[in-house]
């Protein structure tokens, strides 16, 4: 217990340090908003891997699922949700040389302003759900875009419900060097 | 909810029985009557180099006057006296039989790059001339801003209140398909005319507020990866992101009355909440402290007090709190869901969107929430923005579908007069600037 313990500690410590890197992200991590926008998979699609194979950011974001949906004005975790959120959290765990940015998202039923709170209301239940299950806040981070990149484009629910989404982004970051 | 849209806009005639004692005046208040109707013949051009822009200031003008919707033009073939001559005496028994109430009469000079406007208003049914005669100056490349004066001091004559011509919109130029939507900033006149871009498309800007002068923007730019605010010098396009209180993700800006602090949103975890920093000192002030999304903050005239939304009851609705904070008292109950508020640069109106029934609307109503009334209703219509004088609203609207894109419309504070801003590219988030000096 006390070796998890110093473990842990070192990881934050870590982690900390990585802050401090401008760089952090990549040049595949935050910006990647814009592959988010384009189908959600593009921002993590220049990693290694197969989605067969468990340690990839692939399995990741497509056996485990990168993204969880919301009710309409809802930032809470559905049961589904937190299955796949579950997966996130042992995937983070397991590979603790990646990070994330979890971008929140809103359909298009809303005013710009407040869809984009609404996005970082989501984003931030993911975050928090990532941490109850062990990941270190130090490795999260959150973002909204808001109504401003919809997946799906066509005005009415099944459009919609795919547009009301937490996306979990990955971004590999050498916590060693 | 069928409450029928009240329509406040009237105009009130003198008519010639008060002719004698008071001048042509249009007062704008409840009620409806038709609208006045003004000849504005074509420019004397003083010199040959003059000839174009006298006409194009002759329909620059027209075309001003009619746009309110308070005025309504006489054609040009109906017109039995001919003015040649800014000096001319008015025969202003020909312009009573064609039925206008009001004779705009200009000429113009030009000398190189250098152009004079000069021009006179006169009451038909009176047979006066309403103030006297104007004359202002400037250059061929500004000669829509003359055009926009003389409509200013037309409409401020005869309304007696101010105009909103020669002012200028800050907005989002939009390109690109729904889910890669590229955004920028612009800047145009209040016609849409003169479109010229303030960023360049490589990151998503949104929802700009002009300072009150209408020297400085700020915005919501995703410049920094994050949502961060930004303020823009107009005048050089240099921009900078400000340094907020700490926070994950800072939006919604709007600047005080004095342009020297910025009043936002900031979320930090699951809230976000109102707060105020000083550009000069730099300090900060939470105004908010709930659990809720506190979003859109805007000031009264004073500067005394901020509207703004809340999702504290469970849906977004509209409160007042003191420009310092503390207890805010909720002012929107009705059906629905209530956002965007905006303050009335006269003070008396706060306009909102409305969210109800699958419909959005603009719509106004008083500062203690009474008097609702909604202006529009769409597929997506949001984010309302007044003239400088109050009297009219710009917003945005969305057309649904997978090629849905935004334009921006204006209706005046009477639901009546709604028109698209005639802009070549999808627009939104429109911010209406200040009356220019």
């Amino acid at each position: 217990m006390k070796m998890m313990t110093k473990a842990t500690v070192l990881l934050l410590v870590l982690a900390t340090a990585a802050c401090t890197n401008p760089n952090r992200f990549g040049a595949g991590g935050v910006g990647g908003a814009g592959g988010a926008g384009a189908d959600g998979f593009g921002a993590n699609a220049g990693m290694a891997g197969s989605a067969s194979d468990p340690r990839s950011p692939m399995f990741f974001n497509q056996t485990i699922g990168d993204r969880v949906l919301f009710a309409v004005d809802q930032s809470t975790i559905s049961p589904e949700g937190r299955t796949i959120l579950d997966g996130q959290a042992q995937w983070l765990l397991t590979n603790a040389d990646y990070r994330a940015v979890i971008e929140g998202h809103a359909d298009e039923q809303g005013t710009r302003e407040y869809n984009l709170a609404l996005g970082f209301r989501r984003a931030n239940a993911v975050r928090e759900y990532l941490v109850s299950r062990g990941v270190p806040s130090s490795r999260l981070e959150v973002t909204s875009y808001g109504k401003e990149r919809p997946i799906e484009v066509c005005s009415n629910e099944a459009c919609y419900s795919q547009n009301r989404r937490a996306v979990t982004v990955l971004s590999f970051s050498a916590l060693t060097s | 909810m069928k409450r029928l849209l009240t329509l406040l806009i009237a105009l009130m005639l003198a008519g010639p029985a008060l002719a004698q004692g008071g001048p042509l005046r249009l007062t704008i208040t409840d009620g409806v009557i038709e609208p006045i109707t003004f000849a504005v013949p074509t420019f004397e051009a003083e010199n040959p180099q003059a000839g174009q822009l006298a006409s194009d200031l002759t329909r620059l003008v027209a075309q001003n006057l009619s746009g309110t919707g308070l005025f309504r033009e006489v054609p040009a073939n109906a017109f039995i006296s001919q003015v040649n001559s800014f000096v001319q005496p008015v025969a202003f028994a020909d312009w009573r039989a064609v039925n206008a109430q009001a004779l705009v009469v200009g000429a113009v000079s030009v000398n190189g790059d250098q152009v004079n406007v000069k021009f006179r208003l006169f009451d038909i049914f009176s047979g006066q001339e309403l103030g006297s005669g104007l004359q202002f100056a400037g250059t061929t490349a500004g000669w829509r801003r003359m055009g926009h004066k003389v409509s200013d001091a037309v409409y401020s004559r005869i309304t007696g209140e101010g105009g909103y011509f020669d002012s200028r919109v800050v907005f989002v130029a939009e390109s690109g398909p729904k889910d890669n939507r590229l955004k920028r900033l612009a800047i145009m006149d209040y016609d849409g005319a003169n479109v010229q871009f303030l960023t360049d498309s490589s990151n998503i800007v949104l929802a700009p507020r002009f300072s009150p002068r209408g020297d400085q923007v700020l915005y919501t730019s995703f410049e920094s990866g994050f949502p961060r605010i930004n303020l823009l010098d107009v005048a050089n396009v240099g921009r900078r992101q400000i340094a907020t209180a700490p926070g994950e993700m800072s939006f919604s800006p709007r600047f005080s009355r004095d342009g020297r602090q910025v009043i936002y949103s900031l979320s930090n975890g699951g809230t976000t909440d109102i707060y105020r920093t000083d550009l000069d000192t730099g300090q900060h002030v939470r105004l908010t402290a709930t659990p809720s999304i506190d979003t859109a903050p805007s000031l009264s005239p004073d500067g005394s007090q901020i509207v703004f939304e809340s999702d504290r009851s469970g849906t977004q609705q509209l409160y007042i709190m003191s420009s310092s904070g503390g207890d805010a008292r909720r002012i929107s109950f009705g059906e629905g869901r209530y956002s965007t508020p905006v303050w009335s640069p006269r003070g008396d109106l706060v306009a909102f969107t409305k969210q109800n029934a699958g419909r959005f609307h603009i719509g106004v109503m008083r500062t203690d929430g009474s008097e609702e009334r909604l202006l529009t209703s769409s597929f997506l219509d949001e984010g309302p923005t007044w003239s400088p004088n109050g009297r009219v609203i710009m917003f945005t609207r969305e057309t649904q579908g997978a090629d849905g894109a935004s334009a921006l419309y204006s209706v005046d504070i009477s639901g009546r007069n709604l028109r698209a801003v005639p802009i070549q590219s999808a627009a939104s988030d429109a911010s209406w600037g200040p009356l220019q000096p």
